[in-house]
Order: structure tokens, then sequence, then C-alpha cells
């Protein structure tokens, strides 16, 4: 072969080599990728030697990359459950009930009329480093925040009602207030070390990236490869039991799908934001048990009720029939909350009575029967009809002042649920004689329609924190924008009746009963007004695998979540299951055997081609 | 490519006969082969110097729009990032106001122009609203992983894509043929995101031969089993990426070695007695070559766009990733800057491109 080609090749040509023949490239390019597939031997090995070195990891799948290390700057979530397991607040909640209990200050007392509060600071906190926890680490968090922009950005609104903080002594924390404040208990300021953080010199920029990351909290971040992973460590001298996990991973898989099979093939312990469909599947799954909580968000939609500012100027184009409350009652009656729950949540739902989520039980609130806005599309029609809304030859209605009644609708198209219940509400809407235009939107689009006023209704959906305080706050008259789109609410809402209840639950800071009355009064206004309406509260869809985690605290306790809790308590207080180690080492094998298969099939991939190769240039000669 | 030393010395040439060229390779010949220096040559500029200076000049126009595109195109998308990045949360109207102003935001649109171009011609790219952090070091920190991704699969897809299209267009209309060109079209219309899912649920999470995302485990000990750790995590997208887009390297390879097949030169290579492999190793391939090489380059571009889908499948911490958080707030200096990276790479491996063109081919360079 090599002769023949000789003869007719200028005799200056190199002679060929080997690797030149194509099928060669073709049989060397499959070893290589057998070579790349050949890893799983190591990955393999070191995750059973991690387990013979006693530790214990748990991982969590996270839909977010850390937007910042910093708890100055840290704005998601995922970066604040994070500061949350490295750093200590002043108070914490209950994992069962959500009450405030004593974080690094173990108790505290209030002057008369509320504005003076004292802290007292517990002695035996530490920061990670050794150093102690002093109430002057507390005093420089807060005066921080409250002297430097950059500082205030994540937490600003914490202070901003401060007059001053001092720390009359190392186990004393002063806090003077300009205003009664209802959220004294409830500070989510992760407190940063003093001594570590004093010789900041841009705060807006500062990324605290220095690991082992000094923290007073259960766990220490101790790395952190950026879009892909942190890692923490426990904190063995934490003040309360130190965790039981040695080791706990954050793992960035921005797809929920691949999140999913990650949880069954045992790569991470946890994965949260399941959809109904998932945890369906999910429970069927062996060594995987589904939690499913009650919500913290609420999702529903808004009325315009003519936009304005705070001085009373409209602005916008809603529709005007809209500021009449008996069409907006209609609305709501025209609303089966019970068939979104089925059809759009697959029942992991629960059909919204007042503002306040149900698992919050101090505040929730619930219509009773004979102010209830129960779904009766004869009863809306009556109303709409005895209102003077009459219906034109193609039965959309129109107002007494001769506007028909054609609505549009903003929805997010990044939410499937809200789309799912955008296209009922259009439905349930046609039966009672208005027409609505579907505009299903990037939420850049519907936020800019919101805050211009050019909107008739609008989805939305609030995360409540155990303290209502900011989320009724959003709903006060104080809260409209003071020109035209500067607006941080979702609602142009005002109500000198809420406003003054609002006043109200804020001074009844230190009696919960006063207080949550006041809540469940406002809340009866916003029902009433049908400006803020709430359709239903979703369930949070969470899974674990049971053969990593034996037990985890839920919050609240019963009924409540895993990711996002208020406090660290899922990690902190999650324990190994016994069968970790061998589920690990079980890995092994399989990663051999297929990475033997792989080698195997692209050698004899390889040996095929080189051979049919020789047979054909056989022919050919 | 080894087969490009082939074409250096110029055998395959001096056996095909100049003109007829015209009708077949000459319509896959690059468009701007011929004559773009508008005609009027300038007395005493050597051919050479003008035509790359005609290149750089056009790279260097193109670079220019783009830039002054992308600090518009994103100022019409809709959304306000300060309500985007504090969307459901407490805050104050004063920390409002006071991320506008970090941003920039409270100025006119002229002066944010003004600072967008200045910061552009530095090389500052700004600091990014969400991560607080030079949209600089966030680009070089995520371009490793993208080069290490995009690049392998491109130059697998592209080896593979070679190989088949010559096999196929060889043999054209042969059982092999027809199988090659079927299967590589149907993978070619397969949703990479469906495909990198698929791929999961079987060899991942089903067999787990394979781990299902990431670029790496955490805690990986030691330089080389981190290397072997990251190929080990590089099959799955790799493979998605290759199976998906070899068909296009292959389809050009097998059309364009068609075109050559019927040319002169080949039946006086035959009639020299030449066997058919010869004829195909070192007379067809080279000059089918050329409009493969062109897809080669514009995609080796696109290599640093990454492959925006397949590394949201795999969560490969990459710039297609990034380019997507940033789009959702919307980051300007993230999208702005990647904008223009990306269109910037395209041009300049066009650029490449027409630069390596007249030593791959003797025509062009008359």
């Amino acid at each position: 072969m090599a002769r023949q080609q000789d003869r007719f090749r200028p005799p200056s040509r190199p002679p060929k080599t080997l690797t030149n023949r194509p099928a060669v490239r073709t049989a060397s390019a499959l070893t290589a990728a057998a070579l790349a597939a050949a890893p799983g031997l190591t990955a393999a090995s070191s995750a059973s030697a991690d387990s013979e070195n006693g530790g214990a990891t748990l991982t969590v799948a996270a839909s977010q990359p850390v937007d910042s290390l910093s708890p100055f700057l840290a704005q998601r979530l995922i970066s604040t459950s994070i500061h949350r397991l490295a750093y200590d607040y002043l108070t914490n909640y209950d994992p069962e009930t959500n009450e405030p209990i004593p974080g690094l200050a173990e108790s505290w007392e209030t002057s008369e009329g509320g504005l003076t509060w004292t802290y007292t600071i517990r002695e035996d906190a530490t920061w990670s480093d050794g150093e102690p926890v002093t109430a002057e680490d507390a005093a420089w968090t807060y005066t921080t925040m409250m002297e430097d922009e950059g500082a205030a950005t994540a937490n600003g609104n914490f202070v901003a009602n401060f007059e001053s903080v001092e720390a009359v002594d190392a186990t004393t924390l002063r806090i003077e207030l300009e205003e009664p404040q209802a959220t004294m208990l409830a500070l989510d300021i992760p407190i940063v070390p003093e001594h570590i953080w004093k010789d900041v010199e841009d705060f807006s920029t500062f990324d605290n990236g220095d690991f082992p990351i000094v923290g007073s909290g259960p766990f220490v971040i101790t790395g952190h490869e950026p879009n892909q992973s942190i890692t923490l460590k426990a904190n063995e001298d934490y003040w309360r039991e130190p965790p039981k996990f040695d080791r706990l991973v954050f793992r960035y898989m921005p797809e929920q799908d691949a999140q999913v099979e990650a949880l069954r093939a045992g790569e991470v312990s946890f994965v949260g934001g399941l959809t109904p469909a998932q945890a369906d599947a999910l429970k069927e799954t062996e060594n995987v048990t589904v939690n499913t909580a009650d919500g913290k968000r609420f999702q529903g939609f808004t009325v315009n009720p003519g936009a304005r500012t705070r001085d009373g100027e409209g602005f916008g184009d809603g529709h005007p029939a809209l500021e009449d409350r008996v069409l907006r009652r209609a609305i709501m009656r025209a609303v089966d909350k019970d068939e979104i729950v089925e059809s759009v949540y697959g029942g992991y739902a629960q059909a919204a009575g007042g503002y306040i989520p149900a698992r919050y039980d101090t505040y929730h609130w619930t219509p009773g029967d004979s102010r209830r806005l129960s779904f009766d599309p004869e009863a809306a029609n009556r109303m709409l009809d005895e209102a003077g809304y009459e219906r034109g030859d193609d039965g959309v209605r129109v107002s007494p002042a001769g506007d028909r009644l054609k609505l549009r609708m903003h929805v997010h198209n990044d939410r499937p649920d809200y789309v799912a219940m955008g296209k009922l509400l259009v439905e349930r809407l046609a039966d009672i004689g208005i027409e609505v235009v579907n505009r299903t939107v990037d939420p850049g689009v519907l936020s800019d329609a919101l805050y211009s006023g050019e909107y008739d209704l609008i989805f939305t959906g609030w995360t409540v924190n155990p303290d209502p305080d900011y989320v009724l706050g959003i709903h006060t008259c104080g809260a409209l924008p003071e020109e035209p789109g500067t607006m941080r609410s979702d609602s142009y809402f005002c109500d000198r009746d809420y406003d003054r209840l609002y006043e109200k639950q804020l001074a009844a800071y230190d009696d919960r009963g006063a207080r949550a009355e006041a809540v469940a009064e406002m809340q009866r206004i916003l029902y009433e007004q049908a400006v803020v309406n709430v359709l239903t509260y979703a369930d949070t869809l969470e899974a674990y695998r049971s053969d990593q985690i034996a037990s985890i605290q839920v919050q609240p306790d019963p009924g409540g979540n895993i990711w996002g809790q208020d406090g660290h308590w899922s990690w902190s207080s999650a324990v190994p299951a016994d069968s970790r180690a061998s589920a690990a080492a079980g890995a092994s094998p399989w990663a051999m055997a297929g990475t033997g298969a792989a080698v195997l099939v692209a050698i004899g991939g390889g040996v095929y081609l080189l051979r049919r190769r020789a047979a054909t240039a056989e022919d050919r000669e | 490519m080894d087969t490009s030393s082939d074409t250096g010395d110029g055998a395959p040439h001096r056996l095909g006969p100049g003109p007829p060229a015209e009708g077949g390779a000459g319509g896959a010949r690059p468009r701007r082969a011929g004559g773009t220096a508008g005609g009027a040559a300038r007395p005493g500029l050597h051919p050479a110097v003008r035509y790359l200076g005609g290149r750089v000049l056009t790279a260097l126009v193109s670079l220019f729009a783009v830039m002054v595109t992308s600090f518009f195109l994103f100022r019409v998308l809709p959304g306000d990032p300060v309500a985007a990045l504090t969307q459901g949360r407490s805050v104050t109207v004063e920390q409002l106001e006071a991320m506008r102003r970090d941003f920039g935001l409270d100025q006119p649109l002229p002066q944010q122009f003004l600072d967008y171009c200045l910061g552009m011609l530095t090389l500052d790219f700004g600091m990014s609203y969400q991560y607080r952090v030079p949209v600089a070091d966030l680009i070089v920190e995520r371009l490793g992983p993208t080069l290490l991704l995009a690049g392998t699969g491109t130059v697998i897809a592209a080896v593979l894509g070679l190989v088949l299209g010559t096999r196929a267009g060889w043999r054209r209309g042969s059982l092999m043929d027809r199988v090659d060109t079927g299967v590589a079209l149907t993978l070619w219309s397969v949703p990479s995101f469906w495909l990198g899912l698929l791929l999961i649920v079987l060899l991942a999470s089903g067999a787990g031969l394979f781990p299902t995302s990431g670029m790496s485990s955490p805690g990986a000990q030691g330089a080389f089993a981190a290397a072997l750790d990251t190929a080990h995590h590089m099959v799955l997208p790799v493979a998605t990426m290759v199976a998906v887009v070899y068909a296009q390297y292959m389809m050009i390879m097998r059309s364009s070695l068609l075109d050559e097949m019927g040319a002169d030169y080949l039946t006086t290579a035959r009639a020299k007695g030449l066997r058919d492999a010869l004829v195909l190793r070192r007379h067809a391939v080279p000059n089918a070559l050329l409009p493969t090489v062109t897809l080669i380059f514009l995609n080796l571009g696109r290599v640093v766009s990454g492959v925006i889908l397949i590394e949201t499948v795999f969560a490969w911490p990459g710039l297609g990733s990034l380019f997507y958080s940033g789009l959702r707030v919307p980051d300007l200096p993230i999208v702005q800057a990647l904008f223009v990276v990306f269109a910037g790479s395209v041009i300049l491996m066009n650029l490449l491109a027409d630069l390596v063109y007249p030593l791959l081919d003797p025509r062009v360079r008359t």
C-alpha cells in the first residue's frame, strides 16, 4: 500500500504518519472522550474519602447564585438565608410558633412610650475567631448602617427610624427611636464583628470574601465558588447546640428539573420550590420525603382604583369605572378561588381569606360569612345590574358613565401559576359581562405599567414576614408616590381608617393581642374595598433524601417549610441519616462500571473504524 | 486540521485548472474575496496592505456600531433595575434613591451615554448592579468555563462534522450517506435543553454514570483530581452540544465536497492513476474545506457567547448564564459589556478568517 502510494507522490513530500489518517483520528477522538469519562473513579473515591473523615455533608440545591457575601449588600433569599447561618441577630424566631425569642440579646426592656429599647447581650457568644461578641459589635453594625449609605443598601429600612444606638457597656445595647416601631424584636440584621469590619473603606463594594468568614452563627462560611457552590462548616463553639452535619453546601442549579434529577441521583440532599407535578412524582420516589408547607406568600391581583400621588394628583389611564367599589366587589364575587386551588395548584394551595397568609395564625384573618365575597356569578351580575351597569349587544357591560367594561390585565410571563390564573380570570369575568384583555408580559413591562398607573388589573404577590409591618405599610396613604412613577407599592390604595389602624398596631408593639386585633381590622378594610385582592396562599413544596437526612426542623411546626425559614433551624438541627456513608460508597462501583463500559465502547468503535478503513482501502487496490 | 499542510504547498491547485473552479468552488468562496477596496486603488499601496487595512477598518467600524447599539438597545428594555432588585423586599425610599445614585441612573441620558463610552474605551465596564463587583472581573471569571465547554464542543463537533461530511459527500446517495445525514439533521432540530435534560435523566440520575450538573464537585482535592473531576462533569454538556451542532459542519462539508466532485482536476488525478481515497484526501477535501473553515471561524467567535441553554441546564458557570441573569434585572453594565464582548469576538473571528483566507486559498491572494 505504501509502495504504490509513493509512486505517484512528489519526492519532496514527507512520509505520511499514522496520525494523519482520518480513521486513526476518529479513533483517537473517541478514546479521548472515553478518557474524559474516566474521572468517575476519582470523583466517587473522593466522595467516600469524605465520609471516612467522619464528616456528614448536607447539600442543598439553590436556584439563585449568591449576589453578595456582605450582609450589608446581600438582597437575595439565598444570600440572606446563608447569612442567617453565619451571623446571629439580636433576636430570633421560635421554630415552632414564629414568635420572637432571644438571639444575641438574652433579654430586653422598653421605656414608657416605647422610644428607648435596652437589650442585654449574652456573655457566652463568641466570634468564630475566638473574640467575644459584645454590645459594641451590635452598636457598630447599626450605627454604620445609619451613617453610611453603602452599608444601608440591604437593610437600611430597619434603622431608618433609629435616633441613636449606643453600647452602654459590653453587654448592654441601647437604641433610641424617633417614632415607636413595632419591629424592634424583628430586626433581621446580621451583626458583624467590628474588629474585622472597622477597616473597610467602601461598604458598597466590600465583598467579605476572606475565608473562613468570621461570624457568630451555627455555621462558618469557608468557601465560595462564584456561581457554583458555597460551603459552610459547623461552628463547634456555637452557644446553642452545634449543628449535627459537619458541612453544609449550597449548590447553584438554575434549572428546576435538573435539581430534581440531582435529588434522585442523591447528589443533593434537599430541593425546594417544587411544582405540584414534581412533588407528585417525587412522592413515588424511594428514599425521598416530600414536605408540603403552608406558604409564606400570597398570590392575587390589585385593581387600579385611580392612580394618584400623595398630594391627590391623578395620573395614568386606569379604567374610570374601577373607582366604584361595587364593581370591584362584583369582580371578586365572580372569581372562583377553589377552582384556582384545584386547577392551577393541583390542590397544593389554600383559597385565601385575608391579606396575611394562614400560616401566621396570630395575624391571619378570615372573613365571616356575612362579609364573605363568596363565589356567586349570579349575585355578582345582580350587583352590577342594580348599580346600573347595563349589558351591551355583545354581552359586555357599560358603566353608568358610559364606559365599556373592557379591562386590561397584566400577568407576569415568568410565573406559570399567574399565567394559569389569568386565563381563568378572563373566563370568569366574561361570565359577568366584563371583557378582559390578557397581557401576559415581561415583569419589567408589568412594573412599568404599574408605576405609570397605566393598568386596570395587575397580578401581585408578597412574601410575608412573621412581623407583618412592612406588607401592611405599603397600603397606607404614605406609600403613595410623591410624583408619578416613583411608587414602591403594588396598588394606589389609600384609606384613612386603614391608616389610623396602621398607627394603632405600631403603637401596640408590646401588646400582641391588641396589635393582632388592629391588623385583623386592617385586613377587613382591604377585603371590603377589594382593591388589593388575595386569591390563594400557595403551598411551599420541598423534598429531601431520607437516606441522607434522618430528621429536619420545619417552621412553624407542624405544617412549616424548610427552605427560607426565619431562622437557621432547618440546617442547624438537621440530623444525618446512618445510611449516608454506605450510600456515598455505593456510587463508586456504578461509576467504575460506567467508565469501563464507556472505554470499551470507544475502543471497540475505534477498532471497528480502523478495520473498515483498511478493508475499503484494500478493495480499491 | 492537518489537511491544511497539503494546501500549504499548493499541490492540489497545480492539478486543478484555475478557471473551472469559478463554477464549483467559486460559489463557495468568501463573498468579499474579490473587490472590496472599492476598485480605485491608491497608488503606491501594496495590495496586501490595502486588503489588510480594509478588513481592519471594517472591523473597527462594526465594533463601534455595536458599542453604540449596546447602550441604547438595553435601555429600551422595559423595567427598572432598582425596582427589580428590590422587588418583594422591604426598602425605604432613601434606599431606592441611593441605589439609583450608585448606578448613575439619576443622571440624564446623554451624560450616562458619555460615561458609558469613556468607560468602554478604557475597558472599564462599570459595576454590576446585582453583584456589586466590576463587570470586567465577572467576565474574566466566567470566560474560562465558557471557553472550556463551548471550545471543546466546537472542536469535537467540527472534527466529527468534517469526517462524516466528507464520507457522506464522497459516497453520495449511499445508505451510509442517507443514515448519517438523517441522524445529523434529526439531532440538529432537537432543542438543546431538552436533549440535555434527557441525557441527565438517562445517564446521570438514571444510570449514575455522570454528575447531573455543575462544573466540579465541591471540595475536589489536588490539581489532577480536579481536572479529571471537571472533565467528568464536561461529558454530558459537551455531548449535548456536539450532538446538536455537528450537523452544520457536516452538511457544509458534504455540499462543498459535492461541488468539487465534478471538477476536471479530479478526473485528471484519477487519470494519473491515483487511488480514490487519495484523490479525496489530497485534492477534493482541501478545496472543499474553505466554506467549512469560514463556518468554524464564525462559530469560534460565538464560542464566547457560550451555549446559554446548555449552560443553564447543566448549571455551567459561564458567560451565557451570566448574560441570562443580567437580562432578567436588567443589570445594564453586565448586558452591555457582554453584548460588546460577544459581538466583538464574532467580528474579531471574522477578521481573522479574512486574514487567514489568503494563506489557505491562493485564489484570494490575487
